[in-house]
């Protein structure tokens, strides 16, 4: 397919780095410093320096799945934890009604401070040099990467290269009728990049997001609208913030409803949206539906709700969160006006559509390389997923990814019992997408292994083997750890006399037993806590953190369930301990049924598990795949 | 820890000794639980006679010969016992039934083998035909799986489904759109939802209880004049001599039913009385109850003698059953070909025909081979009953009815949702085993068309 493109050698080569990333969004951002941490000389390019970390949407990071991203790039050295923590405004842990796996932390962000403290930890990042450059083009030499060619016609050389493009490459704003190039939030679009991507006959499609108006503080009537205020306790996102206070809630959001007129505005005006006239090709994400999308497909509901949310300490602006669209100007402010708190609101961005180009994430490896062009690494949205933290994810997995490929070593692939990294990852090369991928914790198989409290025990120790995790975390983790095990240890060993312990149970509203319990079989019980035992313990018992405290109540509540999770996952290890080489001839292996070779061919799975999530393969296939290796194995021995 | 699995080892249908092997570290033990009496210390290669009960029931189910063979010593290489009780249907897939409450599960069709190779049991030059084995094993079952899930069984199995389905959507909703204007649905909403998706599920195992196993399947009613062969196919498809074969007309007094199964296609035979005019009156009796099962039958099969004429009387039968699914097998080829197949197709245009001769081993074999063919293209089915036939589709709904009920105890004693939702998500699961299918998109499918979601 791709044709080498040798013919650049004139071009002016103004520096040769390790690894180059392109575009300095979320998964940029990521990717960039944990490829300089891990020790490459790594140049950062981004097509407008005020653009770095721009959060071009919804003004916070988190939310359920999305927060636990966050804690596990955290827990694998990666910045979106630290940042938002020293920016956030307002925090808020979601789902508390239900169980700890599913508890989702969620911050309302200073949209401008959260850029500039990226840029400033990206700036003072020694490896890391940033610079402000559209790349619109790669060098490839011999189906593997060289470098990347720039508007300005220089070049760049590196061995390996990084995709995070986003919505910038070939980004189409539609309002209404008015259709034009641009990138998100007016910055200009990567258009040139685009077309050789398709000339080089990569797989590439159109994808579709949209973002609401943004409207003016002082001209809302905030007496008409519900506040929505933060949590009293604030949790940080970053394990290396437990224990610190890293500030207070310093805004609140504001919730309202449409009503039927703004519906009916909508409806009488449908005609009008570029959604409906044709205009888009692009597949935007059922999730994140425009208003003129949730009012005409859910014409029964008789309100729709919005949340108001500020985008930061140093404007004005104000996020409509829920009311994104791609109606004319004249008819946004039309609608919004005649939402309760809005009347008359100023609109100063108005709302609109935005077109990409991404890649389909089937021609990409576990390790997000491309299957193509070796040493090219995708990430973000370029790779058909959504999101801040899907980008920073992907972001921080391929940079690790493009390391250890240098250094010559295995890629770190993480498991769907490891990480939600793993099933967002995991999904995208096996299954593909067929819109903006989000992820959700309805995803995950083994949901109650993955949760926020426990990333850092998941994969901090993984992430300081493969070389992302800095000493300083590692020693911090491992102290955690310690303490954590230590007391777990105590507590199950650790009781009272008898009549102690049932005068404890009765004044907590629990049956008596006749049993000599330890602490951790009292705490079984779901009306006995961890905090209480301390009413009867004695001089042994440490003093922890909030977060060890946690974890001590949750191992030991859901005791039962996890096992039954981990169980379950060591069938699947079985199967994902049987590697696939990347030469097998599929065709080549008989008893395979022809959709079977047809699928293994283009997806080449990395191994017998993430072939058996392959749709159109079947158990019988993975049998004959597994007798095959066996096979292949014997043949190996005898040889030697 | 590692599977034990468990299947019928002998070929199903009826047999004189049919066969349970267990293979997996649990083997013994399950054989301990079953086994009465049963001796603390087993040998390996030892034969132990008694009786075999369901765990904890004093119930007897069938006496039985239990061997006992010691990893690495055995076909699997894993500890492997073999139950070997009397044949039929009926009772060795009981003892299937208990073997499998007591710890085992299914084995996949061609795991024995599979096992066999990869613990190093056959060689390298052997692993073709592993495969073959297993590919042939999973075929078929598979095809005829989707030929009785076509009918109402499937049909059922996907509508239960599809309620779990709106359950567990609702469930993803609350857990992953916690500030969505949406009502949040409560827990005694979904253990009332749950409840009325497992009273379906228990109402689909109550139709493979024990008496119905042996009498449910693909109905047959041979047909014809009498001394044409009906006996003697009767016989051949049962492997054994039921009826009396004797050339004296009128031998087959009344209706005579069998279960049999051809490689896994679950049959009932009716071999009927001859149909003729007769003075005698319990002939008649007969004669008429032959009338009724032509009439419930999914596959009627006509045997003429394909050396006389056609007569009078098998045209009538041909007429009679012209909306039937039926074939003609011409028989007694080695005595001449009187009959043509234009004769037949005369009366009914798209009829099976097949000429063979009876009495040989090759004539049966075609004739059984021609039945799986007609059943596996689909010409043949029990699309009108909603009956579970199969051991693996009763297994999958045992399944899915012990995580329905774990998921509603679950919501009882108000366990966070997540942790209710997985349970429910396991029956989900093992539905869909039953209907070829694994839970993927299709609930957040149903999240975003039901739901109005999205910031």
């Amino acid at each position: 397919m791709t044709k080498d493109n040798m013919n650049k050698d004139n071009i002016p080569v103004m520096g040769t780095y390790d690894v180059i990333v392109v575009g300095a969004g979320h998964a940029g951002c990521e990717a960039g410093l944990i490829a300089a941490r891990m020790g490459m000389n790594t140049l950062l390019l981004c097509i407008n320096l005020e653009s770095v970390a721009m959060m071009p949407c919804n003004p916070s990071i988190g939310g359920t799945g999305k927060g636990h991203l966050v804690c596990e790039i955290d827990a694998l050295g990666g910045e979106m934890g630290l940042n938002i923590d020293k920016t956030f405004l307002q925090s808020k842990m979601l789902n508390t009604s239900k169980g700890p796996a599913v508890h989702s932390l969620r911050a309302q962000a200073d949209k401008n401070r959260y850029h500039l403290e990226m840029k400033k930890t990206i700036e003072q990042e020694p490896n890391l040099h940033l610079k402000q450059a559209e790349v619109t083009d790669l060098v490839i030499e011999n189906g593997e990467v060289q470098g990347v060619v720039t508007r300005t016609f220089t070049r760049y050389n590196a061995k390996a290269v990084i995709l995070c493009t986003g919505t910038f490459l070939g980004g189409k704003i539609f309002i209404g009728d008015s259709v034009f190039q641009s990138g998100p939030n007016g910055l200009a679009a990567s258009t040139e990049l685009s077309e050789k991507l398709y000339e080089y006959g990569f797989p590439m499609r159109r994808f579709k997001t949209g973002t609401p108006a943004r409207m003016l503080g002082k001209t809302l009537h905030y007496e008409r609208m519900k506040e929505q205020n933060g949590d009293d306790e604030i949790v940080p996102f970053s394990f290396m913030n437990e224990g610190k206070d890293i500030g207070e809630n310093q805004i609140s959001c504001w919730l309202s409803y449409t009503n039927g007129e703004t519906h009916k505005i909508i409806l009488d005006n449908l005609d009008k949206s570029a959604m409906y006239s044709g205009n888009i090709v692009g597949v935007g994400p059922r999730y994140c539906p425009s208003i003129e999308d949730k009012v005409s497909r859910f014409k029964d509901r008789e309100r729709h709700q919005l949340f108001v949310e500020p985008e930061g300490l140093d404007t004005d602006e104000m996020y409509i969160q829920g009311m994104s669209s791609s109606l004319p100007e004249d008819i946004q402010r039309e609608f919004y006006h005649s939402i309760p708190g809005l009347e008359d609101a100023e609109i100063v961005r108005p709302a609109y559509a935005i077109e990409y180009d991404c890649i389909d994430p089937l021609s990409l490896k576990p390790s997000l390389e491309n299957k193509i062009v070796k040493n090219l690494f995708c990430a973000g949205q370029f790779n058909g997923s959504s999101g801040y933290e899907e980008a920073a994810a992907q972001g921080l997995m391929a940079g690790i990814n493009a390391v250890r490929k240098i250094q010559e070593k295995t890629p770190l692939i993480l498991g769907r019992d490891q990480a939600y990294i793993g099933v967002l990852i995991d999904d995208l090369v096996t299954k593909g997408t067929n819109e903006p991928y989000r992820i959700m914790t309805s995803r995950a198989e083994y949901r109650l292994l993955l949760r926020q409290d426990n990333a850092d025990r998941r994969l901090t120790t993984l992430g300081y083997e493969y070389g992302s995790v800095s000493e300083e975390r590692y020693q911090k983790f491992m102290e955690k750890k310690t303490h954590v095990d230590e007391e777990m240890n105590r507590i199950s060993k650790k009781n009272v006399a008898t009549e102690v312990q049932n005068e404890f149970l009765r004044n907590h509203g629990s049956s008596e037993s006749e049993k000599n319990l330890t602490f951790a079989e009292m705490m079984k019980r779901p009306e006995i806590h961890y905090a209480d035992t301390a009413e009867i313990d004695d001089e042994t018992r440490p003093s922890l953190t909030r977060n060890e405290r946690y974890e001590i109540e949750v191992r030991i509540k859901y005791d039962g369930y996890i096992q039954k999770q981990v169980a379950q996952v060591e069938k699947l290890k079985k199967l994902e301990s049987k590697s696939l080489r990347e030469d097998i001839d599929y065709n080549g292996i008989g008893g395979l049924r022809l959709e079977a070779r047809q699928k293994l061919t283009e997806i080449r799975p990395v191994n017998l598990g993430q072939a058996s999530r392959i749709s159109g393969v079947s158990p019988a296939d993975i049998n004959v795949l597994l007798i095959y290796l066996e096979k292949e194995s014997r043949k190996e021995t005898s040889h030697e | 820890m590692g599977d034990t699995i468990a299947a019928i080892s002998t070929p199903q249908g009826e047999g004189g000794i049919g066969i349970v092997r267990i293979s997996g570290e649990d083997a013994l033990n399950i054989m301990k639980k079953l086994l009465t009496p049963c001796p603390v210390n087993v040998k390996p290669r030892y034969a132990y006679y008694g009786n075999i009960c369901r765990v904890d029931s004093d119930e007897i189910i069938d006496e039985a010969i239990c061997l006992y063979m010691k990893a690495p010593h055995s076909y699997t290489c894993e500890d492997v016992v073999e139950i070997q009780a009397h044949g039929g249907t009926l009772s060795i897939r009981m003892i299937l039934r208990a073997v499998l409450e007591a710890g085992a599960r299914m084995a996949e069709p061609g795991e024995f083998t599979k096992l066999a190779f990869l613990n190093g049991r056959m060689d390298l030059a052997q692993a073709e035909a592993v495969i073959d084995v297993i590919k042939a094993k999973s075929e078929l079952p598979l095809q005829i799986a989707e030929r009785q899930l076509k009918g109402r069984l499937g049909a059922e199995v996907q509508n239960i489904r599809e309620s779990l389905r709106d359950v567990l959507a609702q469930m993803a909703v609350n857990i992953d759109f916690p500030d969505e204007d949406i009502e949040q649905v409560e827990f005694e909403k979904f253990r009332e939802d749950l409840t009325s998706v497992a009273e379906r599920v228990k109402k689909l195992l109550d139709t493979c209880d024990n008496g119905r196993i042996a009498k449910e399947g693909i109905r047959v009613a041979i047909v014809g004049k009498p001394n044409v062969g009906k006996s003697s196919l009767m016989n051949a498809l049962l492997g054994e001599e039921r009826a009396i074969v004797t050339n004296i007309p009128g031998t087959t007094r009344d209706t005579i039913e069998e279960s049999a199964n051809i490689h896994g296609i679950p049959l009932v035979l009716t071999d009927t009385a001859g149909i003729r005019e007769t003075a005698d009156v319990i002939e008649q009796i007969g004669i008429r109850k032959s009338h009724e099962e032509m009439e419930a039958a999914d596959l009627i099969i006509l045997v003429l003698d394909g050396s006389d004429r056609l007569s009078q009387e098998d045209l009538e039968i041909l007429k009679q059953n012209r909306e039937q699914k039926v074939l003609v097998i011409l028989n007694k080829e080695d005595l001449g070909t009187t009959i043509q197949e234009a004769d037949i197709n005369q009366v009914i245009p798209n009829a099976e025909i097949l000429r063979t001769s009876l009495l040989s081993m090759d004539g049966a074999d075609v004739v059984v081979q021609r039945i799986e063919k007609m059943f596996v293209s689909g010409i043949v089915n029990m699309t009108e009953r909603n009956i579970v036939t199969s051991e693996r589709h009763r297994d999958a709904l045992e399944r899915g009815m012990a995580s329905l009920k774990d998921s509603i105890h679950l919501l009882e004693i108000q366990e966070p949702i997540e942790i209710c939702e997985l349970e429910a998500h396991n029956a989900y699961e093992a539905l869909g085993e039953i209907v070829g299918e694994t839970a993927g998109e299709e609930i957040l499918d149903t999240v975003f068309s039901k739901f109005c979601l999205g910031k």
